[in-house]
């Protein structure tokens, strides 16, 4: 490793002392301070620490239901943590103040070293120094096979070191590529940071859940999504519109109840109006080009028919959505507030609303209690439902989920519950007031993520360069070494022939460098091709 | 088939703590000969023969000498054994591996018990390596088959689940790639922090510290040899590190939608790699004592443990593949 702080330090400040603006001096001090190694090492370790809360709490963009939770769990404490922005780690501002602090840093660090890297690049390898064996390597040649300093020369051009030759002198150096490394290793982090802010601005996701049918096709607008959300740039009337028809949803299962395969057809409307069937899967999502469609999760939507005391049905597909249990137990409510309503006035009744609340259960037990799907395909498919009437609420104007009952109105005596009862496909409930419901069968459903998110692309690139770099800034060894001939008529003993003197120095401390220096000088010594050329000579 | 692989996850773990006693051994001997030699000039002689061919001790002429003499032949003779069984520990760790991943039919890598195996497997064979190469850290193996059965006790008796095909998140061949790499470097952190925790007790040592943990490295190899070793396990782990995380994210955005979503494990590997980063800078700055660095190495290694065992047992979220509850 080299040591960091050997860039040559800056020249003695050789004008007259002037009196300093005080604030510039501050400035100038803590734009100083700021680059320093020691400073990002520090903030390197904040970034580390703020990270941990976001681990440990729950998170709105990772599950907004549990930090819900949180709150009713602890109603103290979680208003404070939320004010400090605790469940929103990741895009808190001390979290962004900390990295942006630590890219300016890195910024402030790398441009300098750029500038003198370029310098470096194009300078040449300095010249020798006069005492080679002062050097951590040294060595001494007699009349070694490239003896002149062009042949020296060659022999480490061969072998790919920087040369410059001066006079009876080679200097040489090798290993630009671990600056050159460390330097696209730190910008490529500034490049993936730009990825995630352009995706942040530019993307858009948006999930829903869709039941199988062209009845259900949805398309690509903000209002058809459950939960949607666009990135500042990005407006409602952006979005590409195209719409999915789900076909057919495909789950395979082992005989342990794990899912072995889960396989979506669906039909896409493309904006240009053109029509084509497609399939994806957990792991391969769906690329349409203007957006992914990735497959989250999936269930069953049974299929109720609810025919009322005047007579008249309605048939109602609704989603059961799955507890978390793998086998796939469902939970959900089908509502009818249109039921019931006299034939000859055409008045609709609000106390004569019905609704089922209940369980799905892809394969029943055979026996009560009737909880808990025993595996997760439909072996004995069965709902296991309530019945409510009453004033369901809904016109009270208050958002309710469409999965859940109003709790309010059954408390508060408007809702009655009427009667429970576990159904087979096909079987038939009749109610007391001689009204009926039929569990006719089921649809599957798939629960999807539409996202577009600029920026991948740039992120991608970046951590390719980013790994590159890294590479050549950890196993990069930077080196120099120097040949010096001494001139013919210095007197030696050897007579005619020459003396060389070699001598090398480790920029990186790296353990291989002796033997490196011993080969290269081994290499002079005789010359691949110097030394043909020299046994020729003496036959 | 994977009875046969729990048998020879069991016999590697005998194996590991036979070589451990044995390391032990070595070590008592060492000691014993450190504590009766002090004045003996045979004490230079002998450690200059420790892990050189042939083992050609003289003999010693004073009777006073024979004891240390004997004692110093058998601790190295406990060391090689000790070796020896490793090496024999780690062929049928990797023969347990190798027939969980048949039972299986995929690699051993699908819950928390075959990734523990898996990783280390990787810092045993490592370890192997790095004796191959410098037998003179051959006292390092002591706390080696230390972590070794730690470790695998601890996977054998509470995260070991019977043979179960991977689940659909988990088929694509990200999962290959994301996985052994993941695996790979972890090992190879896990062998990292040997020499860390060994250089940081022998630092002391060599300052004259003479107090309980700083005793445990008297016969430690030099400090300087041992921080160099922290090093260069550490820059050799790191960029596999840095692409089995980006192989992560590349696998999540097509799995999950999202290349980076926080999630528990994400973070932590994220706190990991922020950490380990702070390392290489920290040695890169001279002004950073050594010691420090090396501690830093040490947590970074606790971040990683965390995000194995602390956010599989504490915390859910995608990453709920472990396989235990
Ligand atoms: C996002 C924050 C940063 C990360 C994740 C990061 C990561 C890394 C990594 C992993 C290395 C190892 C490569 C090596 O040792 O050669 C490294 C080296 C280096 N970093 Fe950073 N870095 C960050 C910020 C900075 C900043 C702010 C500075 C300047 C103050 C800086 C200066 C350096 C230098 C000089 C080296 C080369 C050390 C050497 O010569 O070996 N880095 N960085």
């Amino acid at each position: 490793m080299t040591t960091v702080d050997d860039r040559p330090a800056a020249p003695p400040a050789e004008a007259p002392r002037r009196r300093v603006n005080p604030v510039l001096a501050l400035l100038r001090n803590s734009w100083r301070q700021l680059t320093s190694m020691r400073t990002a090492l520090v903030l390197l370790f904040l970034l580390a620490v703020a990270a941990i809360p976001g681990s440990v709490l729950p998170q709105r963009g990772v599950n907004p239901e549990k930090v819900n939770q949180y709150f009713v769990d602890h109603p103290d404490l979680a208003p404070r943590l939320n004010q400090l922005g605790m469940f929103e780690v990741f895009g808190s501002v001390w979290f962004s103040a900390i990295y942006l602090l630590l890219f300016t840093s890195l910024v402030g660090c790398v441009l300098p070293r750029m500038r003198d890297h370029v310098r470096a690049l194009r300078s040449r390898p300095p010249a020798a120094p006069k005492r080679l064996d002062r050097l951590p390597q040294h060595a001494v040649l007699e009349a070694p096979a490239a003896a002149d300093p062009e042949a020296i020369a060659a022999v480490l051009r061969r072998r790919r070191w920087r040369v410059e030759v001066r006079g009876n002198e080679v200097s040489a150096e090798k290993g630009y590529l671990k600056e050159t490394g460390n330097l696209l290793f730190h910008t490529s982090l500034v490049a993936v940071l730009l990825g995630v802010a352009v995706g942040s601005w530019y993307g858009w996701h948006g999930n829903r859940l869709l039941v199988a049918g062209e009845e259900n096709a949805f398309c690509n607008t903000r209002q058809q999504y459950s939960e949607a959300s666009l990135g500042p740039r990005v407006d409602s009337a952006d979005l590409p519109p195209f719409c999915l028809t789900l076909d057919d949803f495909d789950a395979k299962f082992l005989p342990s109840g794990q899912p072995a395969s889960f396989w979506a057809t669906v039909t896409v409307d493309e904006p240009d109006g053109s029509k084509r069937t497609a399939g994806f899967s957990v792991n391969s999502p769906l690329r349409l080009g203007s957006a992914n469609v990735y497959l989250l999760g999936h269930g069953y939507a049974p299929i109720l028919k609810y025919t009322d005391r005047y007579g008249r049905s309605q048939t109602s597909t609704v989603p059961f959505l799955t507890t978390g249990d793998t086998n796939l137990t469902g939970e959900g409510v089908a509502a009818f507030p249109d039921a019931n309503v006299d034939p000859k006035t055409g008045k609709r009744a609000p106390d004569q609303q019905v609704a089922f609340d209940g369980l799905y259960l892809p394969t029943a037990p055979d026996n009560p209690p009737f909880v808990a799907s025993q595996f997760p395909e439909e072996r004995n498919p069965a709902v296991v439902l309530v019945a409510y009437r009453g004033n369901l609420g809904l016109d009270a104007g208050i958002p309710g989920s469409v999965y859940k009952l109003d709790q309010r109105q059954v408390d508060n005596g408007k809702l009655k519950q009427i009667g429970d009862k576990k159904l087979g496909v096909g079987e038939k409930w009749t109610l007391d007031d001689g009204s009926t419901l039929e569990f006719l069968g089921t649809k599957p459903y798939a629960t999807l993520s539409v996202r577009y998110a600029p920026g991948q692309t740039l992120m991608l690139g970046a951590c390719v360069v980013l790994l590159a770099g890294l590479m050549g800034s950890l196993f990069g060894r930077r080196r120099r070494v120097w040949f010096r001939v001494a001139p013919p008529d210095s007197g030696s003993p050897t007579g005619g022939s020459s003396l060389v003197e070699a001598g090398g120095l480790p920029r990186t401390e790296h353990p291989g460098f002796a033997d490196e220096f011993a080969q290269l000088v081994a290499a002079v010594s005789d010359d691949e091709r110097g030394a043909g050329r020299a046994r020729e000579g003496v036959e | 088939m994977s009875a046969l692989s729990d048998q020879l996850v069991t016999f590697a773990i005998l194996a590991y703590l036979v070589a451990m006693i044995s390391h032990a051994v070595e070590y008592a001997l060492g000691n014993a000969r450190a504590v009766t030699a002090k004045a003996a000039p045979a004490r230079e002689l002998v450690g200059a023969g420790v892990g050189a061919a042939g083992g050609i001790v003289e003999p010693p002429a004073a009777p006073a000498e024979i004891r240390p003499s004997r004692s110093a032949e058998r601790a190295r003779l406990a060391g090689r054994i000790a070796a020896g069984l490793t090496a024999l520990a780690a062929v049928l760790h990797l023969a347990g591996l190798v027939t969980r991943g048949v039972a299986a039919g995929r690699m051993p890598w699908g819950n928390m018990y075959e990734f523990v195996l898996t990783v280390t497997f990787i810092g045993a064979a490592a370890w192997l390596v790095v004796l191959w190469k410098r037998p003179s850290l051959r006292q390092l193996g002591l706390f080696l088959t230390l972590v070794m059965v730690l470790l695998l006790a601890f996977a054998e008796l509470k995260l070991k689940v019977a043979v179960e095909p991977l689940m659909p998140a988990l088929q694509s061949y990200w999962f290959l790639i994301h996985v052994s790499t993941i695996v790979f470097a972890s090992g190879i952190f896990l062998l990292g922090v040997v020499p860390a925790v060994a250089y940081l007790l022998r630092a002391g040592w060599e300052q004259g510290r003479r107090s309980f943990p700083y005793t445990l490295a008297r016969r430690l190899p030099g400090a300087a040899g041992l921080e160099r070793l922290t090093f260069t396990l550490h820059a050799f782990a790191f960029p596999i590190f840095t692409f089995a995380v980006i192989a992560g994210a590349i696998w999540a955005e097509a799995a999950w939608g999202r290349a980076w979503g926080w999630d528990p494990k994400e973070t932590w590997a994220f706190i990991s790699w922020v950490v380990y980063a702070g390392y290489l800078h920290a040695r890169a700055t001279p002004s950073v004592k050594r010691n420090v660095a090396t501690w830093i190495a040490v947590l970074g290694f606790l971040t990683m443990l965390m995000n194995l065992f602390g956010v599989n047992f504490f915390f859910t979220g995608l990453h709920s593949y472990a396989g235990v509850n």
